[in-house]
C-alpha cells in the first residue's frame, strides 16, 4: 500500500493532537532553577579550593570538575540523579554531572553482560561521542591557532 | 563573594534553560545535545566569545558541557603556543585529564557498586 502525502499529513495531525503537550514554559523554568543550583554547588566547591585548600587557578578548575563528576555518578548510582532528571530536563542534562550520569546509567543498566563488555564498554555509550567530538573539535582548534598566531 | 553565586546561578540557569528550549523544540536527543555543546563550547572559545562568559559567570560558564569545550579548546591553544603543532594534539587531552580520568574512576566505581533502578 502506497501512503500519499495526504494521508501523511493527516496521520501528522494526528499525531500532533494526541502527543502530550510538555508546557515548555514550566520546563524552562525548572531546567533554569536546577542547572542555577547546579553550577552554584560547582561555585561553592570553587571557593572552598581557593579559600581552604589554597588551590592555584590551573588546579581548581580541575578539582570542580573531579567534585561534581563524583556527586553526579555517586547521585546516579543512588538513584537520585533520575529523579532530579525527571523534574529537571536539561537543567540535569547539561551540567558535568549530568555527563558523570551519562557513563554511570549505561554502564550499571549493562552490568549483567560483563565487566569488559559490559561495563567497561557502556561506560562510553554516551560519553563517547562526547569525547570524540570534543576532542576533535580542540584538534581542529589548535591547529588553527598554530597557524593563525 | 555572594554575587559570585548570582552570577554562577543566572549564568548557569541561562545555558541549561538553552539546553532545554532544543531539547522542547527539536525533540533530538539528550546526547546529541552533549555532543552539541561540548563542540559548541569549543567553538565559542575558539572565537574568543565564551572566555567573558567565565570571568562573568565562574562555576556557571565551566560546569555545563560548554566549560568542557571551553577547557579543551583553551588547552589546545594554550599547548600550541608551548610546543608548536604538537600541542594540537596533546593540549585539549591534557587540560580535561582531571576530569576524565575522574569519570573513568568514579564512573567504573559507581556502576560496580550499585545496582540499577527500575525506572
Amino acid at each position: 500500500m502506497k501512503i500519499t502525502s495526504d494521508q501523511s499529513k493527516r496521520y501528522q495531525a494526528v499525531v500532533n493532537e494526541t502527543m502530550p503537550k510538555s508546557n515548555v514554559l514550566a520546563q524552562v523554568l525548572k531546567a533554569f532553577l536546577v542547572g542555577g543550583i547546579i553550577c552554584c554547588i560547582g561555585e561553592g566547591i570553587n571557593k572552598i579550593g581557593v579559600l581552604l585548600l589554597d588551590m592555584d587557578e590551573k588546579t581548581i578548575s580541575g578539582f570542580v570538575s573531579v567534585v561534581m563528576i563524583f556527586l553526579g555518578a555517586l547521585l546516579t548510582g543512588i538513584g537520585v540523579y533520575d529523579k532530579i532528571g525527571n523534574f529537571a530536563g536539561a537543567g540535569s542534562i547539561v551540567p558535568i554531572t549530568g555527563f558523570a550520569n551519562s557513563i554511570v546509567a549505561p554502564a550499571m543498566e549493562h552490568k549483567v553482560e560483563g565487566f569488559v563488555l559490559g561495563v567497561g564498554a557502556q561506560l562510553f555509550s554516551l560519553a563517547g561521542p562526547v569525547l570524540v567530538y570534543g576532542t576533535i573539535a580542540s584538534i581542529v582548534v589548535g591547529v588553527i591557532a598554530f597557524f593563525v598566531r | 563573594m555572594l554575587m559570585d553565586f548570582v552570577f554562577a546561578f543566572i549564568i548557569g540557569g541561562v545555558i541549561c534553560t538553552i539546553g532545554q528550549l532544543i531539547l522542547s523544540y527539536t525533540r533530538i536527543t539528550s546526547a546529541r545535545l552533549l555532543v552539541l555543546f561540548v563542540v559548541l563550547g569549543v567553538a565559542l572559545t575558539a572565537l574568543g566569545l565564551y572566555e567573558p562568559i567565565v570571568q562573568l559567570g565562574g562555576a556557571g560558564a565551566t560546569v555545563p558541557l560548554t566549560g568542557f569545550g571551553y577547557a579543551l579548546a583553551n588547552g589546545a591553544i594554550e599547548a600550541v603556543e608551548e610546543d608548536g603543532i604538537m600541542g594540537a594534539l596533546t593540549g585539549g587531552i591534557k587540560n580535561t585529564a582531571a576530569g576524565i580520568g575522574a569519570a573513568i574512576l568514579f564512573g567504573y566505581l559507581a556502576a560496580i557498586i550499585f545496582k540499577p533502578h527500575t525506572k
